[in-house]
């Protein structure tokens, strides 16, 4: 960053990064020669795919990552960069997509963490209270500087992550990906929000892989794709189609060769099942359904919803209450429930790093995760590594896993070929029943694109599957029937229909209205 | 970036098996700097060190018979660290061993020795087990952190000892807090007349052996070492983790007891309050030295059992106190965790 | 039993737990600090066997008992930096580290004793910490001799614990502190420096253990004997979990722990207990594995991030 030399291009200019080039200790090359140029007072989208380098470049931004070269400008000077708090006294602001609140402290607390030397005695926050409390008056942002960020909703987080920025004085703010917790029409009311902030004079970069917010909101947008600069266009003279060719890399947007519906017998079923989490409290409650053979069933919802219980709850890693749970004809007894794997059942999990997969171990070892005691990869309790070997190289073959040697450390892998190792062990079971838990999240369009033909196909072949994910628009690909789950209920069933979108969202929010519940 | 290649090339290295050879010099380094600065002559010190080792039969046999407590208990803790179960309480489960052991040793002793001998080490194992598996119990059933309650059993066990040996179980002279010696029929053999060198060391051998064998090559291992690295992901492929804590408990535990047993029916052939000399901490220190590795355990515990025998020589000869060895067995542990083989926890995967 | 014994036996036991808290509670009070920054340090028994030793030989040699003092804060320091270094910079697994850190402290103090004093036949005691007697209040019945006949070191605990509670609730480096045991990206992203809050931390914890090593030679027993912390640093720990990482908390569990030092040492020189003294002597680690049981981990709150090196 040493030769870095300030061109007067455009005296609007707030922002000018130049040919950053930033990797990771693991040889990662997350940009590739990025250029971005964002102008006062505009909204700018950095429109891109999971892993196109959107959030890698913002943190360099924000001084989280040091870039290896490349050059930042701020109005046309050079910015060095090394801290976050370098950052933020150049007023520059960042809402994390993981939000970077503390849960144990309380709302004002989190605002002011950072903000004084360490001596600084807080007896007196009545300031800050009075600051925050007209700040959120203001910005009509409906915040409570006392509560504790842990007692908050998804959305009232976000507004505080939100309030926490425009209280440090930021004048430009960074959004990474900030709809994916939101309902829809929460996601309106934010970009109504943000359109405001932008007239009364900030700068907002918006980080979004939603074409249809590119659309809506920018003024102008950036695309990335694998570490590099695409373009940048006005979002006045360009259209989706034209976004998504640049986004992707080629013409097709996602159509997945779905054939027509044709579900056979009840092969999952349950009644009322009803989960506690962690801290005690209800997360799923009276949930009913069935899963039919050849049939994907979709649930929709907002992140937080109680989806990650109730996927745990039905895959027996967490205690629940039910009044009968079928699988393949059989009734499953709360004892049974961890031998689920047994009676025909797979599960994906949604977190493969944390749940799926166990890192250090190699490609081949986290292949046997779950028969690694059967014939014929064990016998009389001795692994038998050559039948291990062999039947991971088939896997990795016809699962077209990109991996040198099963052998090597799965933590090697990128993440849409770890995601493929997983499915490939679920898949390989041959299950009648799938449960599917954000297959897709984080992983390239490639990976994405063969692990939903993989679940279509396994459809295809007689099993049942539920599928959970916050991705409406995966919900919509590949679900037969929708089910919208809202504080842990069950608000209603939709058709995978394009024009049902507005219906699902409003069962998102909680909004029932005239809609047949199937809840008790 | 220079710094990261330079840490990739220390983390490659610290992979290799060279380590402990490179931790021990620079254990023993920082340990004559503190010779030195304590008047010692560090030379002088570490000559009498090696040769209260190795100075001839009778010296090495000494090392193997200190060395094999500590390759039971190594063996057995490599175990339990793979799973990620921080045992510290080995001391206390080679107490319940060498209690259970001295127990039946006296009050069986009349039986034929090819059943007694058997009895007294299963006695041995089973007690050190269950005192393992007390913890692991409590963390399973409770989420009560290991480390603090191995460490208080250590300390239960060892008070227990003390009672027993002035109480129930004092000898019938009632002279000195000790038990009677147990009975003929209960010793091992020891082969190498006149030295003490016994058929518990080819014990530890072939427990070491087992140990790696089951830690590397089977089902069962394999499930170890999943639920050591990440218990999640381990619940998730429906390994049930808890069992697991329990069972790895019970090697550790069942180890570290077998180790008492044979330390009462091959060399002391009584139980009194003091019978391990700290055994139960070394332990930790000889699996850690090898990165958990069963196998490896008779290397260290041998250069362990070396150390320890050196340094009560080094006290007779040079005047430096033993306790030494304590310093240089924690300055051997940093020295390893400096390379960077416990860091791998920390490896973080960038989105 | 008659009432004017049981109220002097209990006014016994009452008047030394105090006492018998002091060393378990600086070292409670210090390793609150680190917990809540993220950092577990199971090494507190050595580090407070490097205190008591420190306190011991710089007292006995200077004949000043502040000195020996300062000299074990230092070495507390130095051990906490130590203890840092490894496991917030190199990234060591923290038990591991505190592991090596109790055989060290074991080691080097017994080493320098051994090499220092075994050797010089002469008097090795030191003059303790003197008991002030409250003017007053010490006279009053019972609550006098419970409360104001202590000396200085464990009257500072009443300064040193709402002094902690102070520092981590209402100051901006409290509030980094309960931050990046949390949350330490969130901490980290609005310019706190999460290495120095944890080094910072740690040292705090180490300082403060050490001073309760340094206790138990300058103002309880007279002189340093191997071992003599024995297993106070691990009961800290189970102090810790069961003060609710609180350094209120902290102190009114050691003072539950205090009561069953002082039970032991009561009762063992009861003249007509046929207890065995072993079973007495067992009994504050007894406890301790009463408290952990007792306490259900989900109900309390750990620090999300304890143990768990950051980036």
């Amino acid at each position: 960053m040493d030769d870095c030399m300030p061109i007067n291009k455009d005296p609007n200019t707030i922002i000018r990064m130049e040919d950053i080039y930033m990797s990771f200790p693991g040889g990662v090359q997350a940009n590739r020669g990025v250029n971005l140029e964002v102008r006062q007072g505009e909204i700018h989208c950095l429109l891109g795919e999971n892993g196109a380098g959107k959030t890698v470049l913002m943190s360099v931004l924000y001084g989280l990552y040091k870039p290896d070269s490349g050059c930042i400008f701020y109005k046309n000077e050079k910015l060095d960069i090394h801290s976050p708090k370098d950052a933020i006294s150049h007023r520059i602001g960042m809402v994390h997509q993981h939000f970077m609140l503390v849960e144990t402290l309380s709302v004002a607390e989190n605002i002011i963490l950072g903000q004084y030397k360490p001596w600084k005695i807080l007896n007196n926050l009545d300031p800050v209270i009075k600051k925050i409390n007209q700040m959120s008056k203001e910005y009509g942002l409906n915040v409570d500087p006392f509560s504790l960020v842990q007692d908050l909703s998804v959305g009232e987080q976000q507004r505080v992550e939100i309030l926490k920025v425009l209280y440090h004085g930021a004048d430009l703010l960074i959004l990474d990906e900030p709809t994916a917790v939101l309902t829809p029409q929460e996601s309106e009311h934010l970009l109504d929000f943000l359109r405001e902030l932008a007239n009364e004079g900030l700068t907002i970069i918006f980080i979004t892989h939603k074409l249809e917010e590119v659309m809506q909101i920018s003024d102008r947008v950036t695309i990335l794709r694998d570490g590099k600069t695409i373009a940048t266009v006005n979002t006045k003279e360009t259209n989706p189609r034209e976004l998504a060719k640049m986004m992707v890399g080629r013409d097709v947007l996602m159509n997945l060769d779905k054939k027509e519906k044709q579900p056979g017998n009840v092969i999952f079923s349950v009644k009322n099942l009803n989960v506690q989490d962690e801290r005690g409290l209800p997360a799923v409650r009276n949930v009913s359904f069935e899963v039919h053979e050849r049939e994907v069933v979709g649930i929709a919802g907002v992140s937080g919803n109680g989806q990650s219980e109730f996927a745990l709850a039905l895959a027996g890693l967490m205690d629940s209450e039910f009044d009968a749970m079928v699988l393949n004809d059989k009734l499953i007894t709360k004892r049974e429930l961890s031998h689920l794997n047994k009676l025909g059942m797979a599960h994906i999990p949604e977190d493969r790093q944390k749940m799926g997969l166990i890192l250090p171990f190699s490609v081949s070892e986290n292949f046997i995760a779950e028969t690694f005691n059967n014939h014929p990869f064990s016998r009389f309790g001795f692994l038998q590594f050559k039948t291990i070997k062999t039947y991971s190289q088939t896997l990795v073959k016809k699962f077209s896993i990109r991996v040198g040697d099963v052998e090597e450390e799965i933590a090697h892998l990128s993440g849409g070929n770890q995601q493929k190792v997983v499915v490939a062990r679920e898949l390989d079971r041959r299950p009648k029943f799938l449960l599917v838990n954000q297959p897709t999240r984080g992983i390239d369009i490639g990976a994405t694109e063969f692990v939903r033909q993989q679940i279509i196909a396994e459809r295809d072949n007689g099993a049942g599957i539920l599928l959970i994910s916050t991705d409406l628009e995966e919900i919509f690909a590949l679900s037969d029937r929708i089910l919208v789950m809202y504080e842990g209920r069950i608000m209603g069933e939709v058709a995978p229909d394009a024009d049902q979108i507005e219906r699902v969202g409003l069962l998102m929010a909680g909004k029932t209205e005239e809609t047949a519940l199937i809840t008790n | 970036m220079d710094w990261f290649s330079f840490k990739k090339q220390l983390k490659k290295f610290s992979r290799s098996a060279w380590t402990p050879f490179a931790a021990i010099p620079i254990a023993l380094g920082i340990g004559a700097i503190i010779l030195l600065v304590a008047g010692y002559n560090p030379v002088e010190a570490y000559t009498a060190m090696w040769q209260g080792a190795f100075k001839d039969r009778a010296a090495i046999t000494e090392v193997l018979i200190k060395a094999t407590p500590l390759i039971f208990i190594g063996a057995g803790l490599a175990v339990a660290f793979r799973c990620s179960i921080w045992n510290i309480g080995a001391e206390g489960q080679f107490y319940a061993g060498a209690v259970a052991a001295t127990a039946t040793g006296i009050y069986l002793g009349s039986l034929p020795s090819f059943i007694l001998v058997p009895l007294v080490l299963l006695a041995g194992v089973a007690s050190g087990a269950l005192w393992g598996m007390l913890a692991a119990y409590m963390k399973n059933r409770f989420g009560a952190n290991e480390v603090v309650t191995t460490i208080m059993l250590n300390y239960i066990a060892i008070f227990l000892t003390g009672w027993l040996v002035t109480g129930p179980m004092i000898e019938t002279e009632g002279l000195f807090a000790q038990t009677a010696k147990i009975s003929e029929n209960a010793r091992l053999w020891r082969f190498l007349p006149p030295t003490r060198l016994h058929l518990g060391f080819i014990i530890a051998l072939v427990v070491a052996f087992a140990l790696y064998i089951l830690i590397f090559k089977t089902s069962l291992g394999y499930t170890i070492r999943a639920v050591g690295i990440n218990p999640d992901a381990a619940r998730y492929a429906g390994i049930n983790v808890k069992r697991k804590t329990l069972l790895a408990m019970a090697i550790s535990g069942g180890a570290a007891g077998l180790g008492g047993a044979v330390e009462v029916a091959a060399i002391s052939y009584r139980l009194y309050q003091l019978i391990s000399p700290g055994y139960g901490f070394d332990g930790i220190a000889v699996s850690l030295l090898v990165n958990n590795n069963p196998l490896g355990v008779i290397f260290s515990g041998i250069l362990f059992g070396a150390l320890r025998s050196g340094a009560e020589v080094m006290q007779m000869n040079a005047k430096v106190p033993s306790v030494l060895v304590y310093l240089i067995q924690g300055l051997v542990i940093l020295s390893v965790v400096a390379f960077g083989v416990y860091s791998y926890v920390s490896k973080e995967k960038e989105e | 039993m008659d009432l004017l014994p049981s109220m002097l036996f209990l006014q016994s036991i009452l008047a030394a737990t105090w006492r018998m808290a002091t060393p378990i509670l600086y070292a409670a009070v210090g390793e609150v600090f680190s917990e809540k920054a993220g950092v577990i340090n199971i090494g507190l028994e050595g580090v407070m066997l490097i205190g008591a030793f420190s306190a011991y030989s710089v007292a006995f040699e200077s004949g000043s008992l502040w000195l020996g003092l300062l000299a074990a804060i230092l070495a507390g320091i130095l051990s906490g930096l130590i203890f840092a270094l490894f496991t917030i910079t190199i990234k060591a697994n923290q038990i591991v580290v505190g592991a090596a850190f109790n055989m060290i402290g074991m080691g080097i103090t017994g080493f320098l004793y051994r090499t220092m004093y075994t050797e010089s036949a002469g008097a090795l005691s030191l003059k303790t910490f003197p008991t002030i007697e409250i003017p007053f209040l010490s006279s009053i019945p019972f609550f006098g001799e419970v409360l104001f006949k202590h000396n200085i070191m464990v009257y500072a605990t009443l300064l040193v614990v709402p002094l902690a509670t102070f520092v981590l609730y209402k100051t901006a480096f409290g509030l980094s502190i309960r931050a990046v045991g949390e949350h330490p990206k969130a901490a980290d992203t609005v310019g706190v420096n999460v290495f120095s809050m944890r080094y910072v931390s740690v040292m705090i914890g180490t300082a403060l253990a050490a001073v309760g090593g340094a206790f138990l030679v300058l103002a309880y027993a007279d002189q340093f004997v191997e071992g003599i912390v024995s297993g106070r640093g691990f009961i800290a720990l189970a102090v810790v979990v069961f003060g609710r990482w609180k350094p209120w908390g902290a102190f009114w569990s050691s003072l539950l722990f205090g009561v069953f030092y002082a039970l032991q040492l009561r009762i063992q020189t009861m003249p007509n207990v046929t207890i065995p003294y072993q079973f007495l002597q067992a009994l504050p680690y007894l406890a301790t594995l009463v408290v952990l049981i007792g306490f259900n981990k989900r109900r309390v709150k750990t620090p999300k991030t304890l143990g768990v090196p950051y980036k």
